[in-house]
């Protein structure tokens, strides 16, 4: 494990010049896919990691304790046991977390216990974040009193179009705080920042005022996770990284339903970070409906016949 | 192969090798010779197609020999009229069957393409062949519209191509569809070492019905280039490949009426300036140099960055260099293949070697073990301009990196070359871009891009990176030809004596001068030599040393606004006007009249030569501006002594550029009476410089020098002839006619003028906020 972001004080000058070209950067985003292939048990294998590195997510205004609880049973039993005797694992694996509503952490906990898998909650006034701080950290101390290993934070993207970074950075830095040891990661709400300069200037004061984690999206915006706007994000980790010493997460959310997309944004974390972003502890994936199509590629590999939905559990 | 846990323990990529069995089967189906008229011939000797990754022979084909040439011409000249003779609906039918009968084999395509090359399968599929698809679509088009968009231009006639081995296909394509739509027939010679899609594109032509002669290919190594480069019965030859080959061919059709184009090698710069997103630029390196293993002629292989970001710059270049994968071509992770052959590998390495020894410091990738022929990515830092891996042409996965502190010295570093191929600039600033944009001398310029391509966008080269475009409207101008001047044969004069001649002198001695950076100056040689009723000064090549010095120092007239020049012209037109009645005493009344009129035809034209907006790609500002060569020689004709001059030096001028003229020989003096015209009209000093006296060796001083960037000669076949073949030093384009033209009627202001006076910049700007 690496050590925790302690955050830096608030430094303008290590993003406000920086420009972020963004017909360069859909290029490289188009072709890393085009430049790396995965096939055979590399692509089973990978596709597990997806797995291990996935917040497997519901936050819609009709979770109920019973449907929370059905998505805890698949985050502890993603794949069928076919599946995976079929791929030779010595173990089923299991989801990196399971990301829920404040008021859905204690089912989640208790739905969880004794499988080492993490709660994560959303927080903040999530998804627009449009509410008086003291409520908003408020509601951090619910959720980490409720039991929540990981808070999802949402920023105010006024004060990024107002170029207004005290504010933002104070203003994470009290949410931070208030998570206390709970991993916070920080929603940037990029499909609403819209440039990638505000993504790389957001990710940076986020990162500064201690997020552990960078996220794109609530999964409420017009445009959730693309592959240009993760590229900026994770060169500004590296960024901070190479300022810093310290590692930060990436969680790309919103979006993301295909097992093709589980190996485009692998691919992209191996190709600019290495193998280290590879894992559940600096990498996530915010989805719900990309393990079913993980599923069906992996019993396709398995048994070589091509798989329907129905015939597997849902979440 | 490790298990399933074992892979994700490393989470490695794992082979993803692209599949060979049908072009295997193709290769083992086939019995390779040329293609002519619409037939497989087999040569009498052959030789391997070997595939540089595994050393590995892929298939025999046929040497061509000069008898092969011979035949595979004729055929395509049997060929010609019928083709010619089609619509350009019905050949745009042809070139839209082959098109997408390419796109139904794009796959067979891109293995053979990597198979016989070593470039990555992904380059091939993603890059060659959908670009090679695209040009002859575009093409298509070409060959529907011509009649109308070109109107009184005609085809060559017979094609001699001779393409690369770095993109084959895509070569082949650049060669043959502008061609055909044209209406021209071509003989195509693959390079020796790559000669495999063309043959399956053979086999294409074929299926598609193509009439026979029209396309015909020869296999074969440089000798049968060089056997279709003196062929005849050829009518244009055109050639992408080394600078030294260009040369060469430059020089055997000297003495011919061949039509030229050139695409040769580059050294082209790749700017990085403090304020660009450095990720950006580092991609665009990945993009630049380490695409298709460096052998580009267009790779930005000389990184010139901003001092205050170069060491950040240079770490992350490094950084990056590590994670880009050497290996089998094959396999879709693959970023870097093979090399070419062992020949293009030992020659790479040995360049390295030497830039070392002249100290510069490699850093490279670990090399690949493989059998074939690969070389791992390098970066050369700590090393000056004077360097061999900067001046020469490594075409291989090394680049260089230098430093600049502004902007001027960035366009100087970038300029210091004897190539002008293409450039590519990085800076989130418009204002910087776009200027540096102007101030390179590169015919081809990419913003905050590099290596982007369309069959719409003109390509080609500056400097001794050759002439002509391919590509777009350009593109189809290099195989058609205007209508001919139909005048009779120029014949030569002899060269002036420097003695006395009885009855030559003025009753009253006038005295006149060679004109040089706006002044009049004697004669370097200190003679003079008679004409009807004048001594005027007996120019030599140190006249034109000084004249060039002084056209050079004139730059700011290529930098002023179109409108400016026109009102020199005008006001050149007035002068003239008001001295009319004593030119008329020399040349007579309509002459003199004509010459008015012609001053105020190329004023009008001085701001209305516009450049394009080219339909490309989406988000993206393709534009094509028309530049000056900057300094231009002039062979003025013999004939119509002052129309003849005023009707050449105006359009170059009224262009931008900067001119030695050399006037007629008999007949010098409205030329130098002009002068005073010159003087008084606000042209400024070195625009205009008038060199009289033996125009045979002025003409090939001017030939052979560097500092003159394009040569018209309306002259004698010799001096033509001279003219091209001493232009081979610096490869100037040199417009040379031999056919007297009717000064006082069209021909004497054709759109010719106007297209050699300038040259293509096509400048790419992505855009996306």
């Amino acid at each position: 494990m690496h050590a925790r972001n302690p955050g830096t004080p608030l430094t303008v000058d290590w993003f406000d010049r920086v420009q972020v070209n963004r017909p360069a950067t859909e290029r490289r985003a188009n072709t890393l896919t085009t430049r790396r292939s995965v096939k055979k048990q590399f692509q089973a294998a990978w596709l597990v990691n997806a797995i291990t590195c996935t917040d497997l997510t519901t936050l819609a205004g009709d979770d109920t304790d019973a449907r929370v609880e059905r998505l805890c049973a698949k985050a502890r039993r993603p794949l069928a046991d076919h599946i995976v005797e079929g791929l030779g694992l010595p173990d089923m694996p299991k989801t990196g977390a399971v990301c829920v509503y404040p008021t859905m952490v204690a089912t989640a906990k208790h739905a969880l216990s004794n499988s080492g898998i993490p709660v994560a909650s959303v927080a903040t006034g999530f998804p627009a974040g449009l509410m008086p701080l003291d409520m908003r950290l408020a509601e951090i101390r619910y959720a980490v009193d409720q039991g929540a290993d990981e808070i999802d934070i949402v920023i105010t993207r006024a004060h990024v179009f107002n170029a207004n970074w005290t504010a933002l950075y104070d203003e994470i830095a009290a949410m931070r705080e208030a998570c206390g040891a709970a991993h916070m990661k920080a929603i940037l709400a990029t499909g609403e920042l819209t440039t990638l300069s505000n993504v790389y200037a957001a990710s940076m004061v986020a990162m500064q005022a201690g997020a552990d984690f960078i996220k794109t999206s609530t999964g409420k915006e017009p445009v959730n996770a693309t592959l240009p706007v993760s590229l900026t994000m994770v060169r500004a980790l590296r960024d901070y990284g190479d300022r810093t010493g310290y590692k930060i997460g990436f969680k790309p959310a919103g979006g993301i339903k295909t097992a093709k997309d589980a190996i485009a944004w692998q691919i992209l974390m191996k190709e600019e970070l290495g193998r280290d972003w590879l894992r559940g502890d600096l990498f996530r994936f915010g989805a719900s409906s990309m393990l079913g199509d993980i599923e069906r590629q992996l019993e396709h590999y398995v048994t070589g016949r091509y798989a329907a939905s129905h015939r597997h559990a849902i979440a | 192969m490790p298990t399933v846990t074992e892979a994700l323990n490393t989470m490695d990529y794992g082979p993803a090798p692209e599949s060979t069995g049908h072009a295997m089967d193709w290769l083992k189906s086939r019995g390779f010779g040329h293609f002519i008229n619409g037939k497989f011939i087999s040569g009498s000797e052959t030789f391997a197609s070997i595939n540089p990754a595994t050393g590995e022979e892929l298939a025999q084909v046929a040497q061509g020999t000069a008898a092969d040439i011979d035949t595979a011409v004729k055929a395509a000249r049997k060929a010609a009229s019928g083709w010619a003779a089609l619509s350009g609906h019905q050949r745009a039918r042809h070139l839209y069957a082959l098109a997408r009968l390419m796109q139904k084999r794009e796959r067979l395509f891109a293995v053979l393409e990597t198979l016989d090359n070593g470039k990555p399968i992904r380059e091939s599929r993603d890059i060659d062949v959908p670009l090679a698809v695209r040009h002859f679509y575009h093409h298509a088009g070409w060959a529907e519209l011509a009649e109308v968009e070109f109107p009184d231009h005609r085809p060559h006639g017979v094609c001699g191509q001779i393409i690369p081995w770095n993109f084959p296909l895509l070569m082949l394509s650049w060669k043959i569809a502008p061609a055909l739509a044209a209406g021209n027939t071509v003989v195509l010679k693959p390079a020796e070492q790559t000669p495999l899609t063309a043959l399956l594109f053979a086999e294409l032509c074929i299926e598609a019905g193509l009439p026979k002669g029209v396309v015909n290919i020869v296999t074969g190594d440089g000798t049968a280039g060089a056997a279709l480069v003196e062929h005849a019965g050829v009518d244009k030859i055109a050639f992408t490949g080394s600078t030294e080959v260009g040369r060469k061919i430059r020089h055997a059709t000297a003495g011919t009426e061949k039509a030229l184009t050139l695409e040769l090698g580059g050294k082209s710069p790749f700017i990085v300036f403090a304020e660009a997103d450095l990720d950006a630029a580092i991609e665009g390196v990945v993009d630049a140099i380490w695409f298709n293993q460096g052998e580009v002629c267009c790779a930005g292989s000389r990184i010139l960055v901003q001092e205050s970001v170069s060491e950040q710059f240079t770490n992350r270049l490094k950084a990056r260099m590590k994670t880009l994968r050497v290996g089998d071509p094959l396999d879709k992770s693959t970023d870097i293949g093979a090399v070419v052959d062992q020949i293009q590998r030992q020659r790479i390495c040995s360049i390295v070697d030497d830039a070392v020894a002249q100290g510069a410091v490699l850093h490279q990738a670990p090399a690949y073990e493989g059998k074939g022929s690969f070389v791992s990515p390098g970066l050369l830092t700590g090393l000056g301009a004077a360097n061999i891996a900067n001046s020469e042409e490594i075409f291989g996965p090394i680049v260089t990196l230098m430093t600049f502190r502004t902007p001027n010295e960035a366009v100087e570093l970038a300029n210091n070359t004897r190539y002008g191929l293409a450039a590519s600039i990085w800076t989130e600033n418009i204002t910087t871009a776009l200027d540096i944009a102007a101030q390179v001398k590169a015919g081809i310029v990419w913003v905050n891009g590099t290596n982007m391509f369309d069959a719409n966008a003109p390509f080609g080269g500056m400097r001794e990176s050759g002439f002509g475009r391919e590509g777009a409207r350009e593109g189809m101008l290099a195989y058609l030809a205007p209508a001919a001047p139909k005048g009779a044969a120029r014949k030569a004069v002899d060269a002036p004596s420097a003695l006395p001649e009885a009855g030559s002198g003025d009753a009253i001695d006038r005295t006149r001068k060679l004109y040089i950076g706006g002044a009049q100056k004697r004669a370097d040689s200190g003679y003079s030599y008679a004409v009807a009723g004048a001594q005027v000064p007996l120019g030599n090549r140190k006249d034109i040393r000084n004249a060039v010095e002084a056209a050079d120092k004139a730059g700011k007239w290529s930098g002023v606004t179109g409108h400016n020049r026109a009102q020199v012209l005008y006001f050149l037109a007035e002068n003239l006007n008001a001295r009319a009645a004593e030119f008329a005493k020399q040349v007579g009344e309509a002459e003199t009249q004509a010459a008015i009129a012609r001053a105020f035809y190329w004023a009008a034209w001085a701001d209305k030569f516009d450049g394009r907006v080219h339909s490309t790609q989406s988000a993206h500002v393709t534009l094509a501006m028309k530049e000056p060569f900057g300094v231009m020689g002039v062979i003025c004709p013999e004939e119509a002594p002052l129309l003849g001059f005023v009707s050449t030096i105006l359009p170059a001028i009224a262009m931008g550029n900067r001119v030695i003229a050399v006037p007629s020989q008999a007949n010098p003096l409205p030329a130098l009476d002009l002068y005073q015209v010159l003087d008084t009209s606000d042209v400024p000093g070195g625009v205009v410089n008038i060199i009289t006296g033996p125009r045979a060796e002025l003409a090939e001083t001017l030939a052979k020098h560097d500092g003159v960037a394009a040569l018209w000669a309306f002259a004698d076949p010799a001096i033509c002839e001279s003219a091209k073949a001493q232009s081979a030093g610096n490869l100037k384009p040199v417009w040379a006619e031999s056919q007297e033209r009717d000064w006082q009627g069209a021909e004497g202001q054709s759109q010719d003028f106007l297209h050699h006076a300038v040259q293509i910049k096509t400048i790419w700007v992505p855009y996306g906020a």
